[in-house]
């Protein structure tokens, strides 16, 4: 049957199962949006910036595992989507980004609202498409939902010529198979080298002082059953990273919690006294390992990912395995049980376990509480009881999302969403209108700075337009709290443009966008705010908690650094004599 | 617990550090609209420059081979393989560098001859170097040559006293030999 190449686009969408679009119109994209509205079948939520709408989407996608999909119009719609691509790019989320654009024979000239979104996208999508004839669009739909969720997933971006929605065409939906058949050169690798698991199966069974390290890879493989019984039958430790954080329960005994920068004492002081990291679905990021030459420096490493660009990038590793880290780890455990699971110093683990147990007492994640100042760390304590620990965090980027990462304990995947990889202030917010979009039956709360969630707060907007009950706390210091952190450790606190005390008042903010807003200035105002705004579920919530301005995130390691400089709680150094361990 | 006295200094993680030199890459890729920006934005996105590009149609419809020439560090070089090999347009990725391979590479010389002791000099030249004069005018002999990089340059600096009005040459390509290699499965 012949129908418009919009038509062919919603069409397709809906094969591919999509339920929901982010988007904002404008006159590229109009046609697709005419057939939207005929058609019908995909709900969509209009964003208020395009910025928000590719955040939402990333939402969705983090908190829910499928594709999130975006469409906007061409020019300035499609450049407000470069940051939201950039962070699908660096945290890997399934993401396909529709853009609108000038029919085909004004491309290259200049023409209204004309961008090469391509072009400026390039370094930051797994790939991208140009449409330029009707009948590759079913076809190009189809290959860049498959490269969006596949492999590593990414983002991908799909270019379409206003032209190209408006031509007819009776070509078929084709089956996904028939779709990607042309894909000759892309086939990720899944299974993992045999040998490779041999050998890294040889270490795990050997090693006296083992660590896991798994990073946002095991989320998106969903190997979350594998780790735990590797860990369990095996006796490692855990460590994550904030994209791997719930892919391990951090209320498990051999939960380490966080590592890196801020990561927890303990994490990092096992990680450098390891003699086996096995890192699962992670990169090694710079905020991971602090100085590369001082990372885990008498480990030997295995690594298990899905990208083999991702091996041996930063660190030398001694066992790489290229594959899909649920199929891997089900591979280790097989061969382990096969050999009857032994340990072979079975002694010395439980004594490196001991150990951990040490260092988690004698530097355990703590701070000051106040009965006169609301402490940041508290507000975050206090969601995390009021939630019982069942919610899903969306946060901003700053020392909120560090407080967060720190004080609130995630217990399964895609729990803890946030800008690891980019760190793009003003994500909080429209990606906890996505993960709510996603998870409606799961509490969502967005943990902002003020800072960050001035940056797309238009999106509350969007929140109370479609009654999505996100619950928002805003962590208000008044500053660019970070900045101000490493100004005042590393700048002789010189405070140079960080304050932010000339601010809206956030609770008519909420009242003038038709939400709902709340102030605390005491801590003792903060538990009951929560509690109320857990009973409203027809409006998003704005909470305004005023903390302690100056209040600094704790345990960190300075940039570049070792994690032996790590800073603690009051900006002490933890004692020498506890960090070395015999090799 | 003897096992965990404390000492004081600790081993240093072995920072990867390679040799800096020129590399050849032959890239198969899937003959699309923009591959070769792909590609060119990748190699630039890690601070390098191409020394020399060609780019070609196979015998295969819809694939061409690309053979890329560039200097850089052993290990950033090994990443750019990986991410080239990442790209969903690219289908075969070599670094031919370490493997025996033959090169070529086509160089059009336009040598500034006025006087008939430079023609004959010059076809003389030519000859030895298994060329051909593939235009002639008054003033000028316009020389074809294929070889390898050295072959390329000798004649270049032989030509260069009688004056070089322009030269045009293609990029190298290259292919792997045959006989006496043993395939690595890794490729």
């Amino acid at each position: 049957m012949s129908r418009k190449g919009a038509d062919i686009v919603i069409e397709t969408l809906i094969e591919e199962g999509v339920e929901y679009i982010f988007g904002l119109p404008g006159g590229a994209i109009m046609e697709v949006y005419d057939a939207l509205y005929r058609m019908g079948g995909i709900k969509h939520i209009l964003a208020r910036h395009e910025q928000g709408a590719g955040h939402m989407a990333e939402g969705y996608a983090r908190a829910t595992g499928k594709v999130g999909v975006a469409m906007v119009t061409s020019g300035p719609g499609a450049t407000n989507l470069v940051t939201p691509i950039a962070d699908a790019y660096m945290d890997s989320v399934p993401t396909v980004f529709i853009t609108g654009q000038v029919p085909l024979h004004l491309i290259g000239n200049d023409a209204f609202q004309e961008v090469d979104i391509i072009g400026i996208t390039r370094p930051i999508t797994k790939h991208s498409f140009l449409v330029k004839r009707v009948e590759d669009l079913p076809y190009i739909i189809r290959q860049a939902f498959h490269i969006a969720r596949t492999g590593r997933p990414g983002p991908v971006v799909i270019d379409l010529p206003k032209d190209i929605t408006q031509q007819l065409s009776d070509v078929p939906i084709p089956s996904r198979e028939e779709a990607i058949s042309s894909l000759i050169g892309y086939k990720p690798h899944l299974t993992g080298n045999p040998q490779q698991i041999k050998k890294a199966v040889k270490l795990i069974t050997e090693a006296k002082k083992p660590v896991l390290y798994v990073g946002g890879g095991a989320v998106n493989a969903e190997a979350q059953d594998e780790l735990l019984e590797l860990a369990e039958l095996m006796r490692i430790p855990v460590t994550t990273t904030t994209q791997g954080k719930g892919a391990f329960p951090e209320d498990h005994p051999l939960s380490l919690r966080m590592l890196g920068m801020h990561g927890t004492y303990y994490a990092n002081m096992a990680v450098y006294n390891c003699d086996l990291l096995i890192a699962v679905g992670a990169r090694f990021d710079d905020r991971v390992t602090g100085k590369v030459e001082e990372f885990a420096p008498n480990a030997k490493i295995i690594h298990i990912d899905i990208d083999p660009a991702s091996i041996s990038k930063n660190i030398i590793v001694d066992v790489p395995i290229v594959g899909d880290v649920k199929i891997v780890l089900n591979k280790i455990l097989e061969e382990i049980k096969k050999k009857g699971v032994k340990i072979l110093h079975a002694k010395e683990r439980e004594e490196w376990l001991e150990q951990i147990n040490k260092w988690k007492k004698m530097y355990p994640l703590t701070y000051k509480n106040s009965n006169k100042v609301i402490k940041p760390q508290y507000v975050i304590e206090q969601i995390y009881e009021v939630t019982r620990g069942e919610a899903i965090l969306s946060a901003g980027v700053g020392q909120h999302q560090m407080w967060a990462a720190m004080f609130y304990k995630f217990s399964f995947p895609r729990q803890f969403i946030n800008s690891g990889g980019l760190g793009t202030m003003g994500f909080g917010l429209p990606a906890g209108i996505g993960a709510k979009v996603g998870r409606p039956d799961v509490p969502v709360f967005v943990i902002d700075g003020d800072g960050s969630f001035l940056m797309t707060m238009q999106e509350v907007v969007t929140a109370v337009h479609y009654k999505i009950p996100v619950k928002v706390a805003i962590i208000n210091n008044g500053y660019l709290g970070m900045v101000r952190q490493w100004q005042e450790l590393f700048y002789e606190k010189r405070y140079s443009e960080v304050d932010l005390s000339i601010q809206p008042d956030f609770v008519k903010l909420a009242e003038a966008c038709g939400a709902v807003g709340f102030r605390a200035e005491k801590p003792s105002e903060v538990r009951e705010i929560l509690e109320e705004a857990m009973r409203i579920e027809d409006r998003p919530v704005i909470m305004d908690f005023h903390v302690d301005r100056e209040e600094n995130v704790f345990p960190m390691v300075p940039a570049g650094k070792s994690y032996r400089d790590m800073i603690l709680e009051d900006g002490k150094s933890p004692d020498v004599e506890t960090m070395y361990l015999v090799g | 617990m003897s096992e965990f006295t404390v000492i004081e200094t600790r081993k240093l993680r072995e920072v990867r550090k390679g040799a800096t030199r020129k590399h050849i890459i032959n890239v198969t890729v899937r003959n699309e609209f923009g591959v070769l920006a792909r590609i060119a934005t990748l190699i630039a996105g890690k601070g390098y420059n191409i020394e020399s590009l060609s780019v070609g149609e196979t015998h295969e419809k819809g694939i061409s081979r690309m053979t890329i020439e560039i200097i850089g560090d052993d290990i950033v070089i090994d990443q750019v393989v990986k991410q080239l090999r990442k790209l969903i347009d690219t289908i075969k990725v070599r670094d031919l560098t370490d493997i025996p391979h033959v090169e070529r590479e086509l160089v059009l010389i336009k040598v500034h001859t006025p006087t008939a002791r430079a023609r004959d000099e010059v076809l003389r030249i030519t000859e030895i170097f298994r060329g051909k004069v593939v235009d002639v005018s008054q003033e000028t002999y316009t020389i074809e040559v294929t070889g390898d990089e050295d072959k390329i340059r000798a004649i270049v600096e032989l030509l260069k006293p009688f004056g070089i009005k322009e030269m045009a040459r293609t990029g190298k390509i290259a292919m792997k030999r045959e006989l006496g290699w043993e395939e690595n499965p890794q490729d």
